[in-house]
């Protein structure tokens, strides 16, 4: 073992987050997962980039079965469009609506959280008053709500479930602000003539970020499971490609006994959650001190 | 006790009051015209302006907000705006069958839920748990949809066990069911399994636990007669903040079997802009979870007697 006194003295301080990272990619199931969430992520940036085949071309005949061509791999749909290039294209979309949501939901509970907890007095009864108010409303009826006051579509969803997700997050900082607001360090900054905004960002921030992060992997994958029971319902998605769609569209085909289409946006989806899922909870493990 | 109860009710009004706020802009100021759906793009001014008139949305905003209010306090909610009946003989049919959908699978997979997850603490980082565990989160990393498909497919198509789709009142509801019911089952098995696991091992290497294996408690007494009486309470927290989410039914399940709960009665008023359908259901539910947490508390309270309500 290195001796500690050398380490203090001469190692630079690696930050949390470069460890709890280094912490995850030592473990070999998270290092593939991470690999296959970002190998999502690619598809999803060339998908943008329009780098991936058109997933509205017809490549064949309707309802193909599937064969040793990359565009007819899982055969092809009702409107002989490639159910391969399909999947790819479901994918961006549920990279997207995970990375929306999750942008817009993180910063907005961080943000609250924050305020609400170091300012405490009317800012706190003002942010809680909204809290209280979004929690009671069951999660359903908020994003039925927010998609008829809004319209119904990818823009309309992502709002919506990131409506619904950003009290946990808010709740959780808050709590761990109050903590942390009267702390030594804090005086110590506050003493050598920092501002408000600078205690808040620069130092309580980076301490209780660790609570954001964790939730956000609960966010992301909240918003591409639900995205899948929304757009079933006729909340989410109405056009192009997704996992909702594809699903149900798949569904029609199994009457027919054609189970490629269905078969291939299941796995796609599994892949995608198993990792997130699985990331989320290494990444608690490993940044949530009071988890063993 | 009193004092605590009317306390939390006071508290609970500016909730609600924000969730009417919340409610009526979303609706009525944000949302699409629900005149303009109901008549179609080719409407005659005339043949608009009475039905906005008849449905009461010529008023000014605040004036319908107050309207709004009082519904709420009456717990009247006036009629729908597509079927012209009373909301609330509907929404209490509505909810009478959502409850029939979603309890029996949520008291009878509660209590296996518990007895499986005893079994897996009691073998807890053995081969079944480990088995389990890597299982559930597998199993719940598939979208709730494809169990739904695959299990109709399988059960209704391929074998006929059950009816594909559809509702009868009455008893005849039992056949149609059948499915949700199987299918509800084994989608709270992986969540529900998980809970109790966990909360059965927060308490494993606890100190009173400790003591009770030196006075040679065997495992099995250690676990019905101090883990598991312990964790009672929030085994009830879960389930009782669970009950208003029963009453809202399950929308997946009555959309894809097309069963006229709430769930269903909420998607085609959302289609169709119904708004007072929509409106109720919102406020309804959100004081159906204000009311349970209360509940939730006030049961937490006499289970335990180290909470104090104050």
């Amino acid at each position: 073992m290195t001796d500690i006194a050398d380490v203090a003295l001469h190692a630079r301080p690696r930050s949390a987050a470069r460890e709890a990272l280094a912490a995850l990619w030592a473990r070999s199931h998270i290092r593939g997962c991470m690999i296959v969430t970002a190998l999502y992520l690619l598809v999803a940036i060339a998908g943008y980039a329009h780098l991936l085949p058109d997933s509205e071309a017809t490549v064949g005949d309707a309802q193909q079965p599937p064969s040793w061509h990359l565009a007819t791999l899982l055969g092809t749909d009702l409107l002989g469009r490639s159910v391969l290039w399909r999947v790819l294209a479901g994918a961006q979309t549920a990279v997207t609506i995970g990375v929306a949501t999750t942008a817009l939901a993180v910063p907005l509970g961080t943000a609250l959280g924050l305020a609400a907890g170091y300012f405490g007095g009317w800012v706190d009864a003002g942010v809680n008053w909204v809290y209280s108010v979004v929690v009671s409303v069951p999660d359903i009826l908020l994003i039925t709500a927010i998609s008829y006051a809004m319209g119904k579509g990818l823009e309309s969803m992502c709002v919506a479930i990131a409506a619904t997700s950003w009290v946990g997050i808010m709740r959780l900082v808050r709590g761990e602000v109050m903590k942390h607001k009267n702390s030594d360090y804090v005086l110590a900054a506050r003493s050598l003539g920092a501002g408000s905004r600078r205690i808040m960002f620069s130092e309580i921030l980076p301490n209780v970020a660790h609570v954001a992060i964790v939730t956000s992997s609960l966010v992301l994958l909240a918003a591409v499971k639900g995205e899948v029971i929304l757009t079933y319902l006729g909340l989410g998605i109405q056009d192009g490609a997704s996992g909702g769609l594809l699903i149900a569209g798949a569904s029609q085909d199994l009457t027919n006994e054609i189970w490629a289409p269905l078969a291939g946006t299941v796995a796609a989806m599994f892949l995608l959650i198993y990792s997130l899922s699985s990331i989320g909870d290494a990444l608690r493990d490993v940044l949530d001190p009071r988890v063993a | 006790m009193g004092a605590y109860i009317v306390r939390r009710l006071l508290q609970a009004v500016p909730t609600v009051f924000g969730v009417a706020l919340l409610t009526f802009l979303l609706f009525n100021a944000f949302g699409p015209d629900p005149v303009r759906t109901a008549l179609g793009n080719h409407a005659t001014p005339e043949a608009m302006a009475n039905l906005r008139h008849q449905w009461g949305l010529d008023q000014s905003l605040p004036l319908q907000f107050l309207d709004f209010l009082r519904q709420i306090a009456t717990f009247d909610y006036g009629k729908s705006f597509v079927t012209g009946d009373d909301l609330g003989t509907q929404l209490k049919a509505g909810a009478l069958v959502s409850l029939s959908v979603t309890m029996p699978p949520f008291v009878f997979g509660g209590i296996v839920n518990v007895a499986i997850a005893l079994f897996i603490t009691r073998h807890r980082d053995g081969v079944v748990d480990k088995a389990a565990r890597a299982l559930f989160i597998a199993a719940m990393s598939v979208s709730a949809l494809v169990y739904v498909l695959a299990l109709q497919y399988l059960l209704a198509f391929k074998l006929d066990w059950f009816p594909i789709n559809g509702y009868e009142g009455g008893w005849a509801a039992v056949k149609y069911l059948g499915l949700p019911w199987l299918i509800q089952l084994l989608l709270l098995m992986g969540p529900d399994i998980r809970l109790y696991r966990t909360l059965f091992l927060a308490d494993i290497n606890a100190d009173w636990v400790r003591t009770a294996r030196s006075k040679g408690a065997g495992e099995g007494r250690v676990l019905f007669r101090h883990v598991l009486p312990n964790a009672w309470i929030p085994i009830i927290t879960q389930n009782v903040t669970t009950i208003p989410f029963l009453i809202l039914g399950s929308f997946l399940m009555e959309r894809f079997f097309s069963i006229p709960g709430i769930g269903n009665l909420t998607i085609d008023a959302l289609s169709r802009g119904d708004l007072p359908i929509l409106k109720a259901v919102t406020v309804l539910g959100a004081m159906a979870l204000v009311a349970f947490n209360l509940l939730n508390d006030l049961l937490y309270a006499l289970a335990d007697p180290r909470v104090r309500l104050s």
